[in-house]
């Protein structure tokens, strides 16, 4: 039973990762990174991680991909790629060769050195069964890495930030490109642009 | 036949894998930063299924702030995409070379 659960899920992960890689779509692609996840997940599950397999979905597929799908739409940049044409000369002869070096060095340090894991498990941290997986959690979350929680609140907080200021529309005409401010600037520096409070700036400030 | 840590470990090694080589194959940066996601989720399976075989919960901690790290780590990113292709649309990882003075 598990072996049929795990050739599954493993043929599910593998073709939505070879999806991502080879769809000519962004949007294919997300939809191939959902299926991909997905298998993930049920991998979680029969790994009797059931709490990060919830959170797997719904962060992953419920989120970030859901992000992704929002940006592709708000950008219209969902034409199609074509992947004909190699526009550095010997990139993918090459990235397939690096791509070998990395599974070869991932597969050596991971299976050959050792005959499995090894080490001992933290005595404080054991892993208890799929039924208080979520309670578990929570319990060492919140006393062995209150501070790593406590950080992880303050990385949000900053990222929620920095991602309004980054996509902000400035008021007033775009700013030329520092190219063309440089060209401008001998006779006046400061006069870069008409400087309109609001005006004809179109679509801006309504995002 | 049973399921053990070898297997995830392997999946994990090729998912990573090919996470990597489309990262460094694909010009569009949305497809770009879902190859990172990929490499992300081969992580994440490699530390639950470490976790699994030593009996400890400390990967799947890992786990946990791997995701807290992916969500603000791709809300920033989307936000920098966002601003470049409000610039220059249909801008690619190639146009790099722009910067070539």
């Amino acid at each position: 039973m598990d072996v049929a659960v795990f050739t599954v899920c493993a043929v599910m992960v593998l073709s939505g990762a070879f999806g991502v890689l080879l769809a000519r779509n962004p949007v294919h692609a997300a939809l191939f990174l959902v299926q991909s996840v997905f298998g993930v997940a049920v991998l979680f599950l029969l790994l009797e991680a059931t709490f990060l397999a919830a959170v797997q979905v719904i962060v992953y597929a419920g989120a970030i991909v859901i992000l992704f799908l929002f940006v592709i739409m708000l950008l219209g940049v969902d034409r199609v790629d074509d992947l004909d044409v190699e526009p550095i000369a010997g990139q993918r002869p090459l990235a397939i060769v690096i791509g070998a070096g990395i599974l070869g060095t991932t597969l050596t340090a991971l299976l050959v050195a050792v005959g499995g894991p090894t080490g001992a498990p933290t005595a404080n941290a054991p892993l208890g069964d799929a039924g208080d997986n979520a309670k578990r959690l929570g319990e060492v979350l919140f006393t062995d890495y209150v501070f790593a929680v406590e950080l992880t609140a303050l990385l949000l907080t900053v990222a929620v930030v920095g991602a309004v200021v980054l996509v902000r529309r400035l008021r007033g005409p775009l700013q030329p490109l520092p190219v063309e401010a440089m060209a401008s600037e001998p006779e006046s520096p400061e006069s870069t642009g008409p400087d309109g409070e609001d005006g004809e700036t179109g679509p801006g400030g309504d995002a | 036949m049973e399921v053990t840590v070898a297997w995830y470990l392997t999946l994990g090694a090729v998912l990573f894998t090919l996470g990597a080589v489309g990262l460094l194959v694909r010009r569009n940066p949305l497809v770009m930063f879902m190859c990172v996601e990929l490499m992300l989720n081969a992580v994440n399976l490699t530390f639950v299924s470490l976790g699994d075989a030593l009996g400890d919960l400390s990967g799947q901690v890992s786990v946990f702030f791997v995701l807290v790290v992916a969500a603000a780590e791709v809300v920033v990113g989307l936000g920098i995409i966002v601003a470049i292709m409000r610039r220059r649309a249909g801008a690619t990882a190639d146009d790099l070379s722009v910067l070539r003075g």
